[in-house]
């Protein structure tokens, strides 16, 4: 008799886990300076995700922390700490900058934890300080430059004009573009970036115009993007010099574009790997109910946020909620068997996924908001361009 | 080099340094007449730059919103000098400095609560939205000679009023003597309520101008504050021809090093090495010069000859 009890104490002792654990996740990115705007569009696909998902990843409740890196490396580094040492989250998830990504990331990797990148990619995490425990549900920095990099090259730009901020990713974009772009760089500028990040781009627009580069490319996230896209459309450059962006020009920045009637904006083209219009049924739900629930499109922003819950929920439901065992958890999260918006991808070695890019242009949609549309594909199962350096096999 | 772009990029400086003018003559003004450091100053440039996008959204004219939006700054200074600086004169500096402080992060958060995260752009009238072309090589934007023609009127305004006012005499002998105009029977209190609306005036003015360019948005004074500080205190404190002169230097100098830097640092060292280091030196040659100046005169370039 007692040893049954024992056996059923044991049982129900296991079973607890297993039947109702509750699984947190730190959501780290920027909730207040300009750069909110990027944040809050994150914080409303977790949100949606976690109302598709009805809160649960099998039977395993789903709690998320969200934490603010206020824009800055360091404030971003302490609320990792805080979301790993005093809420002891199982997975920190999130990180819109590079530097704030590359400065928290010891925190999380070191405890043991498991870090999904909702958008930062910057080459050192895909190269040489890859980590088993490091999933990214974007891509690497490099990767959006070099489609279009491909792009100018298809379209017979000879010689390229490159802005970027002086970060991190800056320094990568730039990189990306001139790993691909077969013309001549003829000058860039990488300015100051941060919470106090220069705005007034007219000496750089100058230079660039003085230069008489075929185009001009650009890396403005977030504010930034909006302002520089103003000020280009006052030097009247459009005819002179014609505009590519990377994420510069995007669900975020187009309403207040369109509200300030800067109509040079469209016809332009962007990479991504991911568009509202990619014709699969995970994004059409997305799209659909963001759009139904927030009366916005959805940035990219929020598209890698929502695959980045959908990811940790399929790995939490694939393990069953047992966090003990991290090689399940990782192997897990390799597989990416979930829904996810930008179709299906698989991870490389180094953790990044293997992914189609696409052209993107800026268009008018039926009900007249200013939208992208998908124009064609640049790389097919993409990888990125450091894979290799990193010792991950 | 060519001259056009050199000459553009001299009249880009020109207007950095005319807005920074703007901001840096009421931050003087104050610290000047009311020996009050005002950090919270650069609030009131966002302010300017919100008030005004949200009139322009109503009214549908920009030009319009700058004018009845100047007033309403200048009431929201008069508030604030008021109920928020009026009783810390006689506290020390750096009491000042943790108000003000304070002060900024309830003004940015209220402007988060009212307008979002998300800041506002400035939809400018046509006849603002082109450029206009001195010769074929030499096109500037038309907005960018209204900030530079505003910017200037307003100095020149502000040199007459304090020069040639009876309001800009007290001004200055406020500057140089507080209490012995207090002895004389002005009513210093009114005074220093104007000064300080002034003040906010010209920083919302300044905001206004910038906001159709880089959009108004939250802690974008946090910004300009610091560079503002730079300015007063490689002038000298206190003296509206220091902060005119250092304005005009300092915005320059920013411009003419993000423009040209790269270019000299590739004289004597590798590309790479010059694309690298051209964009942080660039950020920090106005710190330098502060330093500069602060080593070899500590009182600024032109300090205000009594206090």
């Amino acid at each position: 008799m007692k040893r049954t009890l024992t056996a059923l104490v044991a049982t129900a002792m296991m079973a607890v886990p297993a039947t109702a654990a509750e699984i947190k996740i730190g959501f780290v990115t920027t909730l207040t300076t300009g750069a909110a705007v990027i944040g809050n569009d994150m914080k409303k696909a977790v949100e949606l995700a976690l109302d598709h998902l009805g809160g649960k990843a099998g039977d395993h409740t789903l709690t998320v922390i969200f934490g603010d890196d206020q824009f800055a490396p360091e404030t971003g580094k302490q609320v990792t700490d805080k979301l790993v040492k005093q809420d002891n989250v199982d997975f920190v998830a999130g990180y819109i900058w590079s530097h704030v990504l590359l400065a928290s990331r010891k925190s999380v990797l070191d405890a043991g934890k498991f870090l999904i990148s909702a958008n930062a990619g910057p080459s050192a995490l895909a190269g040489k300080l890859c980590h088993e425990n490091f999933f990214s549900t974007s891509w690497q920095n490099d990767q959006t430059p070099m489609a279009m990099g491909e792009v100018l090259n298809q379209r017979g730009v000879k010689s390229l004009y490159v802005m970027a901020p002086n970060y991190a990713a800056g320094k990568d974009m730039v990189a990306g573009v001139e790993r691909t772009f077969k013309g001549e760089i003829v000058g860039k500028d990488l300015t100051k970036w941060g919470a106090d990040a220069q705005l007034d781009f007219s000496a750089e627009l100058a230079k660039a115009k003085a230069s008489g580069a075929d185009g001009l490319l650009v890396f403005y996230p977030g504010a930034a993007g909006g302002a520089f896209i103003k000020q280009y459309h006052q030097a009247g450059l459009k005819d002179i010099l014609p505009l590519y962006t990377v994420f510069t020009v995007d669900a975020l920045s187009l309403p207040r574009l369109q509200a300030a009637g800067l109509d040079s904006v469209i016809g332009s083209f962007t990479t991504q790997h991911w568009d509202p219009t990619l014709d699969n049924a995970a994004n059409r739900r997305f799209v659909a109910d963001f759009k139904a629930k927030y009366g916005s499109y959805p940035s990219f922003y929020a598209a890698q946020a929502y695959d980045a819950i959908n990811l940790i929920a399929s790995a939490v439901e694939a393990v069953d909620g047992d966090m003990s065992d991290k090689d399940a958890v990782r192997a897990a999260l390799m597989a990416a068997d979930y829904e996810s918006v930008r179709g299906p991808y698989t991870y490389n070695t180094n953790h990044f996924p293997i992914q189609n890019f696409y052209l993107r242009e800026v268009v008018v949609d039926d009900e007249g908001n200013w939208t992208t549309k998908v124009a064609g594909l640049v790389y097919e199962n993409m990888k990125d361009p450091y894979y290799e350096e990193c010792p991950l096999k | 080099m060519d001259t056009a772009l050199f000459v553009i990029q001299l009249l880009n400086g020109l207007q950095l340094g005319l807005l920074l003018f703007l901001v840096a003559s009421g931050l003087t003004l104050i610290f000047g007449i009311l020996d009050f450091v005002n950090l919270a100053h650069g609030a009131l440039y966002m302010l300017g730059a919100f008030i005004c996008a949200t009139l322009t959204m109503w009214t549908g004219s920009f030009v319009l919103s700058v004018i009845l939006s100047l007033p309403v700054v200048g009431a929201i200074g008069f508030a604030i000098e008021r109920l928020v600086a009026r009783s810390l004169y006689t506290r020390d500096h750096l009491d000042q400095v943790l108000a003000t402080f304070g002060l900024i992060l309830v003004l940015d958060t209220l402007a988060h609560l009212i307008w979002g995260p998300e800041g506002m752009a400035i939809p400018l009238p046509a006849w603002l939205d082109g450029q206009i072309a001195v010769t074929e090589t030499l096109v500037i934007p038309t907005y960018r000679l209204l900030i530079i023609a505003t910017g200037l009127a307003t100095a020149g305004g502000l040199f007459w009023l304090v020069n040639y006012t009876r309001l800009g005499m007290l001004i200055r002998a406020g500057a140089s003597n507080r209490t012995m105009v207090a002895a004389l029977g002005i009513n210093i209190q009114l005074l220093f309520s104007l000064v300080f609306a002034l003040g906010a005036v010209l920083a919302g003015l300044a905001g206004m101008l910038v906001a159709p360019i880089t959009e108004a948005s939250i802690g974008m004074g946090n910004n300009i504050i610091i560079t503002a500080f730079v300015v007063i205190i490689v002038g000298g404190i206190g003296s509206m021809k220091g902060a005119f002169i250092a304005a005009l230097m300092i915005g320059l100098i920013d411009t003419l090093g993000r423009s040209f830097l790269d270019d000299i640092f590739k004289l004597f060292m590798s590309t790479a090495a010059a694309e690298t280091s051209a964009p942080a030196v660039s950020a920090m040659l106005i710190y330098i010069i502060m330093a500069a100046v602060l080593a070899v005169r500590p009182q600024g370039l032109f300090p205000p000859k009594v206090r």
